[in-house]
């Protein structure tokens, strides 16, 4: 006779004992640390760090090492993680004037102060696989080193607001709102829709800001500067009442400066889309910036009828760990509904079969 | 478990979510935002039913958790051991014992009663999701009461087939106001809502939703006078308890078309089996 | 009008007293509330000073329109006279910046939204210059007719196919076409099927926007005479914005003429248009003529 399938909470113990072999890999080779993650995967750490939206280098590469490389499910271990910590307050503003420079550049300007700085990029990389790194013992040549300088760099953007050339954005001494602790409700303020960028897939924001490039939903960016380097958080405890420094940060900003023609109430400037992402995050932060510009159409008064343009489309989906928690529920058992649609289909063919 | 607050959430989520329980309770059927936490646990996996159960349970309750009716199915039994290991609670297999059951796409068979509390994982809470997909209006739609547009597409049903070809997450009207999603259950069960003595929640943790229907609250499956609602069920027998009034399962015995039918309600068939062997 | 839901992020509506939230008041019978010619009664619409300003330009300047039941009135002018922010103001779709709108003694403009929807999908109607714009593309043509039906309470699906057969016949489209989609028809068919759609609730008011626009013009003709008659039969009042003096002479009892958002001469069409007073109106009709 047939007996209904037991023994669920075995297989699964059986299922994350043999996960737990399958990360660890074949024994007889040294087990790779959190460490060695962290300081040799820094660009895998640094998007996790992204889109958990928590900066904690250490934590991050555990989740790295613990996800088998996974990075999507590294980043839902870490916000996991994150959405138990206790909030003590929000930081003041970055100062991204102040960063300790490791790169920056301008694309629309040939020499500008404070200079282009290429830092360490893949950029004019020839793309041949190095077989020297595959045997091991490689040894870096050594970079020469410049002085560093912490006199602040004058941002392209804000060198163009000043001449009146580059739309200002309204300074709101507002508490910022908090997607993790409030839905998001549409419409979104600039400040949400960028705090979800900042958290969003670096392949969905890539892909969309790639097709508006493509004409959905065109702006004309040209990139204003992109910098890279530490930056000091500041917060100020209620109890002192004064403003403390947390330490340093590792942020990429990238600022685009897109073409408005203007309208009846403004006369023709530019206008900015803003990207920021922890760590060394360039591709993610010109899409992001590039995005936010494009959720900017409705407000500039631009036809805003491209994917890229739809805040309700990119914002409800640009999360990776909700996307991809949802696409991987239809592996849950679904057969009672399907058992439905069976009786469902069925009944149809039933009814065209005796029409006939 | 050490380092986590009693059933996992702190307890000023907790009071957050079940604030967001009582409005929706005082208006049912309305989808009420809520600030849904990242659940260890994916995103569609019942993060919304955890967060809801985790919102309402102490420490006395007795929970029961199902997916498809069976409480043995693998996610069924994740969640059991999350609330085990975070709670500390009694679980059990029994509708009748449980104070509260958690489930996905069932509702027990067994009738509930005004002391439990059925809690169900809702993966879209949006009736008119798939016919308006911006949230902003369909939010005007329930305000208004706009619901001509989901009988539009029950119309083009039956002027295509014949009939309504909605199976499950058939559209409900709630107490004569809001459209509601009875969530991925059978059309099949949607009867068993109207009128409930229990109370019934849910949670939808991805798009941030909370909804109720509170005891003894009017539930209509949408029709026409002249088509009106029929639920789906295999026409056969249960092959283990007989039952011919609850909702089946198929299963495929062999790979030329070898099937029989089982409750899939697990816990309601092994009592029936149970009464049946006593009687022989 | 809609100022809350639009100011106010989560705009919870309050529970409806007890049973009936859904059950809106049945489509108007036929021939109720119909004075039908210009008997002078009180106005369906009436509305006094509108203003309305885009920064420097005047859209709408201390605009009055009364519309009376059963009674075809025409706007025309060019494209940026203001006629098309007209219909939308009188509409209730967007807000003048003074003035006052009333029908049948509501206010208009301080209705709330929902009562304006209920409006809209009762008392009158709105005809689209684009059938796009007023049609579900993806729904039957007999859905796109049942829509307004089933949106005030109609609950018995053969009756609605009834209806929606019954007003394709109006409309002159071959009722076995009713399980169609709208995609498949022709532009001038598409249009015939909106006004379907909007009339089948039998409306008091119903605002046109340039309906015979985008068609040929064998086309348009043939729609105008179908206006014309279905008007005359259901004491239709129409509000009717147009480019084309010759659809505003076939089918307009009055007519307006608007520039830069004032009205410079109105009256009855054919003295309108036979014995025109003001410049503007002469240069119109003598470039039709022309």
């Amino acid at each position: 006779m047939y007996v209904a399938t037991k023994g669920g909470e075995r297989a699964i113990g059986a299922a994350h004992a043999w996960l737990d072999e399958t990360r660890r890999g074949d024994p007889s080779l040294p087990e790779l640390t959190a460490d060695q993650v962290q300081a040799q995967l820094g660009l895998a750490v640094d998007r996790v760090m992204a889109e958990g939206s928590c900066h904690d280098r250490g934590l991050a590469a555990l989740a790295v090492k613990q996800s088998r490389g996974d990075l999507i499910e590294a980043a839902f271990l870490l916000r996991a993680y994150r959405t138990t910590l206790p909030r003590f307050g929000a930081s003041v503003p970055l100062d991204t004037n102040t960063m300790a420079i490791q790169r920056r550049i301008s694309a629309a300007y040939k020499d500008l102060p404070g200079g282009q700085v290429l830092g360490p990029t893949f950029d004019y990389t020839h793309r041949l696989l190095d077989f020297a790194l595959a045997a091991g013992g490689h040894v870096p040549s050594g970079a020469p080193e410049a002085e560093a300088s912490r006199e602040p760099t004058p941002r392209v953007t804000e060198m163009l607001a000043r001449e009146g050339l580059m739309q200002r954005e309204a300074a709101s001494e507002d508490e910022p709102g908090d997607l993790t602790r409030e839905p998001l409700s549409f419409p979104a303020d600039r400040a949400l829709r960028l705090q979800a960028l900042a958290r969003g897939d670096e392949g969905f924001l890539l892909s969309l800001g790639y097709s508006t490039q493509r004409g959905y939903g065109g702006n004309h960016p040209f990139v204003g500067e992109i910098r890279m380097g530490e930056v000091a958080v500041g917060f100020t405890p209620p109890e002192l009442g004064f403003e403390i420094d947390l330490g340093d940060i590792t942020v990429t900003e990238c600022q685009m400066v897109n073409q408005f023609k203007g309208s009846r109430t403004e006369p023709p400037q530019f206008t900015r889309g803003y990207g920021l992402v922890f760590g060394h995050g360039e591709r993610k932060a010109m899409s992001m910036a590039l995005v936010d510009r494009s959720l900017r159409a409705a407000e500039l008064g631009e036809a805003s009828d491209a994917p890229a343009q739809q805040q309700e489309f990119v914002l409800s989906h640009c999360d990776n760990v909700e996307a991809t928690g949802f696409v991987e529920h239809l592996k849950l058992p679904h057969y009672v509904d399907f058992q439905s649609e069976l009786e469902n289909v069925r009944t149809m063919r039933a009814s065209v079969e005796a029409a006939k | 478990m050490s380092g986590y607050n009693f059933a996992y959430l702190d307890e000023s989520t907790k009071r957050m979510i079940r604030r967001a329980i009582l409005k929706a309770v005082a208006i049912p059927g309305h989808q009420v935002p809520f600030g849904s936490r990242e659940m260890p646990l994916p995103y569609g996996w019942g993060t919304g039913g955890i967060q809801v159960t985790a919102a309402v349970l102490g420490p006395a309750d007795v929970l029961k958790v199902i997916d498809q009716g069976s409480d043995d199915t693998t996610n069924a039994v994740s969640i059991r051991a999350f609330f085990r290991r975070t709670a500390g609670v009694a679980t059990t297999e029994s509708t009748e014992a449980a104070t509260i059951i958690q489930t996905r796409h069932r509702i027990p068979e067994r009738p509930l009663r005004e002391d439990q509390i059925l809690v169900y994982q809702v993966p879209i809470p949006e009736p008119l999701g798939r016919l308006e997909p911006r949230i902003a209006e369909t939010r005007r739609m329930h305000a208004m009461a706009d619901y001509g547009l989901m009988h539009v597409k029950l119309y083009e049903d039956i002027a295509r087939h014949g009939h309504i070809a909605t199976s499950y997450s058939y559209p409900v009207m709630v107490n004569s106001r809001y459209l509601m999603s009875p969530s991925p259950i059978p059309a099949f069960d949607n009867p068993k809502m109207d009128q409930m003595p229990a109370l019934q929640l849910f949670g939808a943790g991805r798009e941030k939703r909370i909804y109720a229907v509170p005891p003894y609250t009017s539930v209509k499956s949408l029709d026409f006078d002249d088509h009106p609602f029929r639920p789906i069920r295999a026409p056969h027998a249960c092959e283990l308890c007989g039952s011919r009034d609850t909702y089946l399962d198929e299963v495929l015995t062999d790979d030329v078309g070898g099937r029989i039918f089982v409750c899939s309600d697990t816990d309601f068939c092994s009592e029936r089996q149970a009464v049946k062997e006593a009687a022989e | 009008m809609n100022e809350r839901s639009s100011k106010t992020p989560h705009p919870i509506p309050p529970p409806q007293a007890g049973e009936g939230g859904a059950h809106l008041p049945p489509p108007l019978l036929a021939g109720e509330g119909r004075g039908g010619g210009l008997a002078a009664q009180t106005p369906l619409l009436t509305a006094r000073d509108l203003t309305l300003r885009f920064g420097r330009i005047a859209a709408l300047d201390s605009v009055d329109i009364d519309i009376h039941p059963g009674e075809v009135v025409a706007i025309v002018g060019e494209s940026g006279s203001g006629k098309t922010t007209l219909l939308r103001v009188l509409s209730g779709l967007m807000r003048p910046d003074a003035g006052e709108v009333s029908y049948l003694g509501q206010d208009v403009l301080g209705m709330t939204e929902a009562a304006r929807r209920r409006l809209m999908r009762t008392e009158w109607g709105f005809v689209h210059q684009n059938p796009r714009d007023g049609l579900r593309m993806a729904v039957s043509a007999g859905g796109n007719i049942g829509e307004r039906l089933m949106a005030t309470g109609a609950r018995h699906y053969g009756n609605i196919r009834d209806q929606a057969a019954h007003w394709l016949t109006r409309v002159e489209i071959d009722p076995t076409r009713m399980d169609e989609v709208p995609a498949k028809f022709s532009g001038g068919m598409q249009q015939r099927l909106q006004i379907a759609r909007t009339l089948v609730t039998l409306p008091k008011l119903v605002f046109m926007d340039e309906p015979t626009g985008g068609l040929d013009v064998s086309v348009q003709a043939r729609l105008l005479d179908l206006i014309r008659a279905l008007v005359a039969d259901l004491g239709l009042a129409v509000l009717i914005v147009t480019h084309d003096i010759a659809a505003a002479r076939l089918l307009a009892h009055r007519m307006l003429v608007m520039r830069h958002g004032v009205v410079v001469e109105s009256g009855l069409t054919d003295r309108v248009l036979d014995d025109p007073q003001h410049p503007y109106t002469q240069l119109l009709v003598s470039s039709v003529l022309a």
